[in-house]
């Protein structure tokens, strides 16, 4: 199958949709469009290094709730006593006058710092139980989902943030002269992840290690600290995420990203990244991601309830599941149907 | 006895438009071994899955007990009454014996969904006293050695009442003794009136239990008759079409004195107690052990894939404690290890891929952004893949798993040699490939030593190691038993110290994994 071929879909069933609801290609709904690529795709760059490594982050909506709630701690404005008074941390971090750091300069780069530095140790945190503890990922990341959100809610007992610094807000919804700042982020985020994948000896590491990981240990790939990486990389991808949700929806949210994580992990599958591990690019998490927005947003279009929209995609992200399997059935048979002899 | 049980009829199978079987006529009797022997990529494996519904024939037909026979898939062929028993074992581990043998015909309690459990036991231990397996049916398969494995496997074949039972290479595995009594249990196969088709590169094997021999080249059936008329050379040359003169070609030099690497005391609890070795320069060192013996235990504690409790390895005379397998191969070192698939190679990746995984730290430049230079791991990966003579498209795109098994195994020896090791460790590097890979491998492993290279040679083929070592040590029960010198090298007295200390064949406990 070319590489190309979720591109192809993507525009066709653009066009489709386009015949029907000729809004679909207005200015203002590409606009719409992009600005949900740029967050998602933040995620399903982070997702694909860990799936590429054999693994799974279920953990990432719940690390963008969290930092998104510890940013705003940070540089919020202003805190309504009549939502915050009875919270434990009132008037040791924050009170009716802001954050830790309102109104100083330094707040806005000191809360992505923190945002991102907890984002990282959450990652490292679960790549050591993956990688030098054996834990099943889906066990250990399970349940810091679990963990982390709680913990989010926990700390602000279920009460958003607003009154986030303006030069925050405009990391979400400014640009820089006609490109939008989020893009900026995101495509920088992009090359990097293809720089290491494709040109680094870290990603011939990453693409081993997925494949057979006895096989890289022996051939001396350091395969505890790669599948660390991996998990680093998804935490520190996450709060990204969290920093253009967060910026976009002017508020930390304790509950930010929680029905995102479907659509995190199914456009990562609907691209081509394999569950199975080994296989993943930059390029692929990109199409599967214009395809899961485009979706996305037809579906908005169209008169249906929320839950037929969640059924649709689910079933669209099963059918990408599906083949996936199906790809690595065939693989494994070619290779058993040799092996004989 | 002229009853034939299977007729191959001018069969001819492509794939892609490549002959893998041309015009390939030949029976096999009621009651009769047949040996099928040929390079790997010759076209048994093919055939037999012709048999075994797997792939269907471009033309010719097939007689199965003088019927036409044209399975549409493996389930066909079981029905039939082939069986066949794999190298790879398919038993599911976690079950017990009982399951095993029943897995797809449990008997039930009546018409219900239920197990008859005391008729399900009762058969099961009269076809284990068949196959002389005398251990409780409700033993898990995880618990017993590949021998014993290999006899489930049989058994279950009976149950199927199987009257055509292929074997594939069933004695790579096995001690000594599970070898004479695989060969026992297949010739009662065979007073049963059960037909054999035996297939192994170890021809030496081929020769004690076929009745006749068939040879296939390139598609091709070469030769036919009766066992009596081969001999092993006979064997060779026809099956490479030429003759190999000398097998374990000469070294031009003599082992050094320095040593390479040294190994004091090295103790494991339950795998090795108290080794102890020196190699030397251009010497080539044999390891002999019969399956549990510890011998690959050792080479990966060796290599620090597994830890050590006690002992000292160093390697020209640096000391390695703690290390792991990224020091290993920063000291010098390199490890083909046993199991290519699983261990050696990434099946799914190209094979320049594969070669420069192990060596991709040379192949770096920007300093800490550690970036790839790709042009010229892919021109030392060429280079490398061209001395080896490896039979591949371009290497860059053709995946290892579609080499034949010997190209794949030059890959894993490859992939070691651009690290350029002082001290290379074989596990069974010629296992499972065909008798000119084998000739090419002897050849390129003489040519390390007189280069300098120290090697380790770890083997359970004893004919090999004699033919190509300076010394060989024998391992039983995880202990260091005794030392050889290559003029006093007697395969029954490297046997004797084999099997030393142990009573019979092995145990489970003692086989550990697999």
């Amino acid at each position: 199958m070319s590489d190309h071929f979720v591109l192809v879909i993507t525009v066709l069933y653009f066009l489709l949709i386009w015949a029907i609801y000729p809004h679909m290609a207005g200015r203002r709904n590409i606009a719409n469009l992009f600005s949900n690529v740029w967050p998602l795709l933040a995620l399903v760059i982070g997702q694909m290094f860990v799936l590429i490594v054999g693994g799974i982050d279920l953990s990432q909506t719940s690390i963008m709730a969290v930092t998104s709630v510890l940013g705003a701690m940070i540089m919020a404005g202003r805190f309504d006593p009549a939502k915050f008074e009875q919270n434990p941390l009132w008037s040791v971090v924050f009170s009716e006058q802001g954050g830790l750091l309102a109104g100083s300069g330094w707040a806005v780069p000191a809360a992505i710092l923190i945002m991102l530095v907890v984002g990282i140790g959450i990652g490292l945190f679960n790549g050591m139980a993956v990688a030098k503890l054996k834990m099943p990922p889906f066990m250990v990341t399970l349940v810091a989902m679990s963990f982390y959100s709680g913990l989010a809610i926990y700390l602000t007992r279920s009460e958003n943030i607003m009154h986030l610094p303006d030069s925050f807000i405009a990391i979400g919804k400014g640009s820089l002269g006609p490109v939008p700042s989020a893009m900026l982020i995101v495509v920088t985020l992009a090359v990097l992840a293809f720089v290491i994948l494709n040109l680094s000896i870290l990603g011939r590491w990453f693409y081993a290690v997925g494949q057979n990981i006895r096989t890289a240990r022996v051939s001396g790939v350091p395969t505890e600290r790669v599948v660390i990486v991996a998990y680093v990389f998804s935490g520190f991808c996450a709060a990204i995420g969290s920093i253009l949700y967060s910026a976009r929806l002017e508020a930390g949210r304790p509950t930010l990203g929680r029905n995102l994580l479907l659509d995190v992990i199914g456009a990562a599958v609907i691209g081509g990244i394999s569950l199975y591990g080994g296989k993943g690019r930059v390029l692929w998490a990109v199409y599967g991601v214009l395809f899961f927005v485009v979706l996305d947003n037809s579906l908005n279009k169209m008169p249906l309830e929320f839950y037929s929209i969640d059924i649709i995609k689910g079933g669209v992200i099963l059918m990408a599941v599906l083949l996936d399997s199906l790809r690595t059935s065939i693989a494994s048979r070619q290779t058993a149907a040799e092996g004989i002899s | 006895m002229n009853e034939w049980e299977v007729e191959f009829d001018h069969i001819s199978k492509s794939f892609f438009g490549i002959r893998a079987l041309s015009d390939v006529t030949f029976s096999v009797g009621k009651g009769q071994t047949l040996g099928l022997i040929g390079e790997n990529g010759a076209g048994k494996s093919t055939l037999m899955n012709i048999l075994g519904g797997v792939f269907e024939q471009d033309e010719g037909s097939i007689r199965l007990f003088g019927n036409e026979y044209n399975p549409s898939c493996p389930a066909d062929a079981t029905h039939a009454g082939i069986a066949f028993i794999h190298q790879e074992l398919n038993l599911f581990t976690n079950l017990s014996i009982a399951d095993n043998l029943f897995i797809d015909s449990f008997p039930r309690l009546g018409k219900s969904p239920f197990i008859d459990k005391s008729r399900l036991h009762k058969r099961a231990v009269d076809l284990l006293s068949s196959v002389d397996l005398h251990i409780s049916a409700g033993t898990p398969v995880e618990m017993l050695t590949p021998g014993e494995r290999q006899l489930v496997e049989i058994a279950r074949a009976i149950s199927q009442d199987a009257r055509v039972i292929i074997f594939d290479e069933p004695t790579t595995s096995l001690t000594a003794v599970e070898r004479k009594r695989l060969f026992d249990i297949i010739k009662r196969l065979q007073d049963q009136g059960r037909t054999i088709i035996y297939i192994s590169h170890t021809l030496e094997d081929v020769l004690q239990v076929s009745d006749a021999i068939a040879v296939l080249r390139d598609g091709c059936l070469v030769s036919i008759g009766p066992a009596r008329k081969y001999t092993i050379d006979r064997m060779i040359s026809d099956m490479v079409g030429r003759r190999i003169e000398q097998m374990y070609p000469a070294r031009r030099t003599a082992p050094g004195s320095a040593a390479l690497l040294e190994v004091e005391g090295v103790t494991q609890p339950g795998i090795v107690r108290d080794i102890s070795f020196k190699l030397h320069e251009n010497e080539v060192l044999g390891i002999f052990g019969l399956m549990g013996s510890g011998r690959s235990e050792l080479a990966s504690i060796t290599f620090g894939l597994d830890s050590r409790r006690t002992g000292r390895i160093s390697i020209r005379a640096k000391d390695t404690a703690g290390s792991s397998p990224v020091m290993s191969i920063h000291n010098g070192l390199a490890f083909v290890t046993e199991n290519r698939h699983q261990e050696g190679l990434l099946m799914e990746a190209s094979v320049s891929e594969n070669l420069y995984l192990t060596s991709l730290r040379k192949f770096t430049r920007l300093g800490p952004a550690r970036i790839i230079n790709r042009s010229e791991a892919l021109e030392s990966a060429n280079r490398i893949a061209e001395t080896l003579r490896i039979k591949s498209g371009p290497i860059n795109k053709q995946k290892v798993k579609n080499l034949s098994g010997g190209n794949q195994q030059k890959v894993v020896i490859g992939k070691w040699l651009l690290t350029e090791p002082d001290v290379l460790i074989l596990d069974e590097p010629t296992r499972g490939i065909d008798v000119g890979a084998k000739y090419e491998i002897y050849a390129t492993i003489n040519k390390l030593a007189e280069e300098g290279v120290g090697i380790l040679y770890i083997s359970s083929e004893l004919e090999e190691l004699t033919g190509m070592c300076d010394r060989i040590l024998v391992m039983s029960n995880g202990e260091m038993r005794a030392e050889f010198a290559r003029l006093d090298f007697d395969q029954e007295k490297i046997l004797q110290a084999a099997f030393s200390g142990r009573a019979g064949y092995c145990t489970p406990s003692e086989n550990g994994e697999n």
